[in-house]
């Protein structure tokens, strides 16, 4: 056994790194070229042009209301139950009878429902979890804030007008 | 009188286009490198991004003047002001045309017309270690100390194979000014190569030109301010317009550089070949005199001074996004091991060549 030594022994031509470096100009000419004359690039203009996600992306939380801004929610605990990491907080209470949508009975709301997105891990397990399809992730990715509250989402956030889970 | 508005007229011209082409050099690294690497690259401010150097002007203009506690505050602030003025003073000997007729009288496009013009580039070429070694030394950071003497021992080491190669062409010219070498290399090799340093001494050349290299710390011998193991190398603790002299300086040595690699090696301003026709078409369309013939040489001259530069500036940027970063240790071995021994063979090879064809 021992060692094996793989190690080859360069060539002349290897050794006076000429050739090589005259590979690795062409390679950068033509990309030069490329990026100047045919402004064929990798990256995007960000803020004007955006990449195409899949619709299956997990992003900013919302929770999906009827016409009458009342939320979907009925406070049953299921994601915060579900919440691997924890980030969901609830407070239910006894919802009016005149509240309900469409006539349809539901006995509880969430009277706030807080998610704590620094310690959300986006797993979409909420979203899974929920009966009345209330809870749900958009296709936002623009979660950056510049102070910590400012990423708790409460409730009247949660509740923003949406249009379908992919909107931006 | 005369002189005086003369000679203020060419500081002015060369002044003028060193500082007012690094900001362009400048967006063009950054665009270039960009174009490179398949990104898009500085293109916000002003039509192409074109502005965005005097953006980051500005902002170094309103930063705050920060001289760390320990520091060594004379040093520290003359190290940026040696790194811009060193390459500048260097500047003044490179011819960059023949002559113009102003009223009559003839005037040489040439800040300092001086018989021993090369000495006197490398001196100030030599003083361009002293702001790395002294703005390492007084910030008093280990990081910057460390830089220093990077940029100390890799001068010394490829300044020796710098003049070896310079001695050779100073043996093919057989003077020390400037003006005569680009009136050698006026004439013509074989009657259709223009005789150019590098074509009469090529080794020197590539020498010469893999030592300007070292000499302006640009990559792939950036060691002294190797991002990755020393944060910025000699000026970490430089900030604000500081640190942007020291930037400037990087691009007026590359400007220093090139030219005088152009002025040994090229042909200085010599047209490149088949431009004198183009002379002749003008003179002609214009029906322009003696004098306007020599003005338009001159020009003419001055733009293909300026074009070999700009190549050899592109060059530069070219190579830098190429190229990583030697080892340190590798870095010596090409100094000591390849070019040292490499320029010696070729002082020698020359020294015979220049006497068994002049006897």
């Amino acid at each position: 056994m021992g060692t094996i030594n793989i190690s080859k022994k360069y060539t002349a031509k290897q050794k006076s790194y000429i050739p090589a470096i005259l590979v690795g100009m062409k390679i950068t000419m033509k990309r030069f070229i490329q990026g100047f004359f045919f402004r064929k690039h990798d990256t995007i203009m960000y803020p004007e042009v955006r990449r195409k996600y899949s619709d299956r992306f997990r992003g900013m939380h919302f929770i999906s209301v009827d016409p009458a801004k009342t939320e979907n929610c009925t406070a049953c605990f299921l994601c915060e139950t579900i919440c691997p990491a924890q980030c969901i907080h609830i407070v239910a209470d006894e919802r009016d009878e005149d509240e309900n949508p469409y006539g349809v009975k539901k006995e509880k709301k969430p009277v706030s429902f807080d998610i704590d997105a620094l310690r959300c891990c986006f797993c979409g397990f909420c979203e899974e979890a929920c009966p009345k399809d209330a809870i749900k992730l958009s296709g936002n990715y623009e979660l950056a804030v510049s102070s910590r509250e400012e990423a708790f989402y409460d409730l009247d956030h949660l509740k923003r007008p949406m249009n379908g889970r992919n909107e931006k | 009188m005369f002189d005086l508005a003369m000679m203020m007229a060419k500081i002015l011209v060369i002044l003028g286009c060193t500082l007012g082409v690094v900001p362009f050099l400048v967006w063009f690294e950054r665009r270039g490198a960009a174009w490179m690497q398949g990104r898009v690259g500085p293109n916000r401010v002003g039509p192409f991004g074109l502005l965005q150097s005097l953006a980051d002007v500005l902002k170094f203009m309103f930063k705050e003047t920060f001289v760390p506690a320990k520091a060594n505050k004379f040093f520290y602030l003359m190290a940026p002001i040696i790194a811009l003025i060193a390459p500048m003073c260097a500047l003044s000997v490179i011819p960059f045309g023949s002559k113009v007729i102003v009223n009559g009288q003839e005037v040489f496009l040439q800040i300092a017309q001086m018989d021993t013009g090369v000495i006197f580039i490398l001196a100030f070429a030599g003083l361009e270690v002293y702001p790395i070694i002294l703005a390492g030394w007084s910030s008093r950071n280990k990081y910057s100390v460390l830089g220093a003497l990077r940029g100390s021992s890799q001068i010394v080491s490829y300044e020796i194979s710098m003049g070896l190669a310079l001695l050779s062409m100073l043996i093919v010219f057989g003077s020390f000014n400037p003006y005569d070498m680009v009136a050698w290399q006026k004439e013509t090799l074989f009657g259709f190569l223009p005789r150019w340093g590098a074509f009469v001494n090529p080794f020197g050349a590539l020498v010469f030109w893999i030592a300007t290299f070292a000499e302006t710390n640009r990559l792939p011998f950036d060691l002294p301010e190797g991002e990755s193991e020393l944060v910025a190398g000699y000026h970490v603790e430089y900030g604000g317009m500081k640190f942007a002299a020291f930037f400037m300086a990087e691009y007026v040595a590359m400007i220093m550089a090139s030219s005088l690699l152009v002025t040994l090696f090229f042909g200085g301003f010599n047209m490149f070949p088949g431009m004198g026709m183009l002379v002749d078409l003008v003179v002609n369309q214009f029906q322009f005199g003696a004098v306007g013939l020599q003005n338009t040489t001159a020009f003419f001259e001055f733009a293909s001074f300026f074009t070999k530069v700009a190549f050899f500036m592109f060059v530069m940027i070219w190579i830098r996004w190429t190229l990583p970063r030697f080892r340190f240790d590798q870095l010596m071995d090409l100094g000591w091991k390849v070019l040292f021994p490499l320029s010696l063979i070729n002082l020698v090879v020359v020294t015979i060549g220049v006497y068994y064809f002049n006897s």
